[in-house]
């Protein structure tokens, strides 16, 4: 069983879905490169041996009882690691394309700026991109829509490689984007007045398998997530209201 | 225009024993049923009571009856499948956090017999 280790404690968790063939090489890269971090893996219910594969490479299998979707299976490994107390979490998809050399860099960032989240982003610059142009495409859209909500800009909204604190941890243990996460978190984070800071990082080509975001799914992701946004901007801007104190003489 | 009445008011005959059949057999929760009987009693109503069929036609400035009787039907069914959205979607949410709860639990009883053993 996975334990924290210290005031510093980090645990490293890997969403996994039908990925036997990537796995344990990513879990292997996880042990490699930050060596005594312990790493779960959440198995969100594979039909295939991804449960097994990443036990044998080492690491703890959180497995759910039936298919949740990326932002479930994310929130379920945040809710025990909030449970188990570790004070850092950092997030890698478990097709290989988040280089795990990268995780000392977020977790030094998350600890030496205090801010409750931090983005492993594959552009350096605004105009850098080494992605598919459909993606492309869509995360300069988010850019632009994201840009005035978070009142900064944010060059890859839509990576997965993210590391939060336990503050964050804490909000998204009892709330959590469920489809798509990404997007919406920023918005759950920042409407809380909460930080984030982005490096940039190496994304690497797909171990094995395909992406789940084909270009049939674009317009229904792009529909979905700009939904979720106005909605989570929509209801803590009531929250604020609410809270805010009656004017005098008004 | 009677014989479209007529359909329609069996129609609402037949849900409604299709509904308390359902209620009956325990297929559908007494809670959920209510809705649907409400709607199909509305429609046996509308369907009955011409009067009350040509005051709404009258209200709502439509050109006939027929195109009435459907549109309030159509109005009456939407508001149901919003409210089952409603509660689907809270038994989604609800769903996963159980799912989500069962698993940890599941992980920490592993990790318990890994200890024992």
């Amino acid at each position: 069983m996975i334990h924290p280790n210290g005031p510093d404690s980090l645990l490293v968790i890997v969403p996994a879905l039908n990925e036997e063939g990537a796995i344990a090489g990513v879990v292997d890269s996880i042990h490699k490169h930050v060596p005594g971090v312990p790493v779960l893996v959440i198995d969100d219910c594979s039909r295939d041996h991804t449960s097994a594969r990443a036990r044998e490479a080492g690491a703890d299998v959180l497995n759910l009882p039936h298919h949740l979707g990326l932002g479930g299976a994310v929130q379920a490994g945040y809710k025990l690691a909030y449970e188990l107390g570790f004070h850092y979490v950092i997030r890698v998809d478990g097709d290989g394309q988040h280089d795990p050399r990268d995780i000392p860099r977020v977790f030094d960032k998350l600890k030496q700026s205090g801010c409750e989240m931090v983005i492993g982003s594959r552009f350096s610059e605004p105009t850098g991109s080494d992605t598919s142009m459909v993606r492309g495409l869509g995360i300069r859209f988010f850019r632009a829509v994201l840009r005035p909500i978070l009142g900064k800009p944010v060059l890859d909204p839509t990576s997965g490689f993210v590391g939060v604190n336990r503050t964050a941890l804490g909000v998204f243990a009892g709330s959590f984007p469920l489809e798509y996460p990404e997007i919406e978190a920023l918005v759950v984070l920042q409407r809380r007045r909460f930080r984030f800071e982005e490096i940039p990082c190496k994304m690497r080509p797909r171990y094995t398998g395909r992406s789940s975001i084909t270009a049939l799914k674009s317009l229904y992701y792009i529909i979905h997530v700009l939904l979720g946004v106005f909605v989570n901007v929509l209801k803590f801007e009531r929250r604020l209201h609410r809270a805010a104190p009656p004017e005098e003489g008004g | 225009m009677d014989r479209l009445l007529n359909v329609t008011t069996v129609l609402s005959i037949v849900l409604l024993i299709m509904v308390l059949a359902s209620v009956r057999r325990a297929h559908i929760r007494v809670e959920y049923s209510v809705t649907w009987l409400v709607a199909a009693g509305a429609m046996l109503v509308l369907s009955r009571a011409r009067p009350v069929l040509d005051l709404f036609r009258r209200l709502t400035g439509l050109p006939d009856t027929p195109l009435t009787l459907f549109l309030l039907a159509a109005g009456v069914f939407l508001m149901m499948f919003f409210r089952f959205s409603v509660i689907i979607s809270h038994l989604r949410d609800d769903n996963i956090a159980l799912a989500q709860r069962v698993a940890i639990l599941e992980y920490h009883i592993q990790s318990l017999r890994n200890h024992e053993s």
